[in-house]
């Protein structure tokens, strides 16, 4: 066990260096994912079939993408879209239509029923879809390392390459365990965030 | 208006309603789902829709708040004639008595009453003097009532908060779709 806290004492600038670049890229990639998401799901949610219908496409636009930089972070994202779209669309078909039908009724359009009803009650539900996918990205972000991405998947892919070399193992750890320790801080954040901003009245 | 009115003469505040041979046709349909009523409902008067299931009351109730747009005719509020005009500036301008559950949980009491003055850009003190009032109105305490959320009141209060937030923009004209026939 002494030889990992030896791995993470020498190569300790390079693990912040890569944890860094690791949450960096994962909030990118999960930013962009949230705001395509949520977009694509206030598109189709009124339609069944659109909704069904709205998943289809995304396995088949990473294919042709190749390898690199580029690829990585689009696969990443394509892959955080999935849960957070999924989450949108069965949070916004969740909303009681008593309510809807009140908004219209007095006199709100659907752009204002849209943002002021519809999407803070199916927030939380969003919320969720969030937090899931914030935990796939952090997990895909490091097998996309293979693709020649950023981040702490280096360690553990450097590691496997050169298994039972010398640090092999430690480098696998460190990368393995930094990963967690970003994906339970991310968590917490994402925990907090939504209790401090879920309204009391709609509050589980 | 500078009319004097006596005790006994009750102020007759409001618009009437008029349809004029309107008509929803829905498509797919053979039959349209009103067929060219024509009605009048003078200010100030309570007029009631009574009728079977799908018979077309909801409809032509929806007709003149234009939340269905009709197929044909005119509906004209208090003299203007309001076919053609922007259905949720229309809406604005008629209370809407919610179904039961129809308050935004995620707003409190007060916010959902202020709604309707909100979008009609009315000031603050102003909008927070009517919910005080209109919850009065209602038979609410203010003090008590206005932070309460949806959740916590009984059934009985979230319908009369309903009225509150209907009459909150003092409208010409109030309706109340009721749905007696969903059994639960």
């Amino acid at each position: 066990m002494w030889s990992v806290w030896d791995f993470l004492q020498s190569h300790f600038d390079q693990i912040v260096f890569s944890s860094w670049q690791h949450l960096s890229q994962v909030l990118q990639a999960w930013a962009l994912a949230t705001v395509l998401a949520v977009g694509l799901a206030a598109l189709v949610y009124r339609s069944r079939i659109l909704s069904s219908a709205a998943f289809a496409p995304v396995g088949i636009v990473i294919a042709p993408l190749g390898f690199g930089v580029a690829p990585a972070v689009a696969v990443v994202t394509l892959f955080a879209i999935l849960s957070i779209l999924r989450n949108t669309i069965v949070g916004l078909m969740g909303v009681d239509s008593a309510v809807v039908d009140s908004a219209r009724g007095i006199g709100l359009g659907r752009v204002r029923t849209f943002l002021q009803v519809e999407l803070p009650l199916a927030r939380p539900v969003i919320l969720g879809g969030i937090r899931v996918s914030a935990q796939m990205v952090l997990g895909i972000t490091a097998v996309a390392a293979y693709l020649l991405g950023p981040g702490l998947g280096r360690f553990i892919f450097s590691g496997l390459s050169r298994l039972s070399g010398a640090t092999s193992r430690e480098s696998v750890l460190t990368g393995v365990i930094s990963v967690v320790i970003l994906a339970l801080l991310l968590d917490l954040v994402l925990v907090g965030f939504g209790r401090l901003t879920t309204p009391r009245g709609i509050r589980v | 208006m500078c009319e004097t009115t006596t005790p006994e003469v009750p102020v007759v505040s409001g618009k009437s309603i008029l349809l004029e041979v309107v008509t929803k046709r829905s498509t797919g349909q053979k039959s349209p789902a009103v067929d060219g009523i024509t009605l009048e409902i003078p200010a100030g008067k309570i007029a009631m829709l009574v009728g079977p299931s799908r018979c077309g009351k909801t409809t032509t109730l929806k007709m003149i708040n234009r939340l269905i747009e009709p197929t044909d005719g005119r509906t004209v509020l208090g003299g203007e004639d309001v076919t053609e005009i922007d259905g949720d500036g229309l809406r604005r301008r008629i209370g809407h008595v919610i179904q039961a559950g129809g308050l935004f949980p995620q707003l409190t009491v007060a916010a959902n009453i202020a709604i309707v003055p909100k979008m009609l850009g009315w000031d603050r003190t102003r909008i927070t003097d009517r919910v005080d009032e209109v919850l009065e109105l209602v038979s609410l305490d203010p003090a008590d009532y206005r932070d309460r959320y949806p959740r916590e009141l009984s059934g009985g209060q979230h319908q009369r908060v309903g009225v509150a937030r209907a009459l909150a923009a003092d409208p010409p004209v109030l309706q109340r779709p009721v749905e007696l026939a969903r059994f639960r």
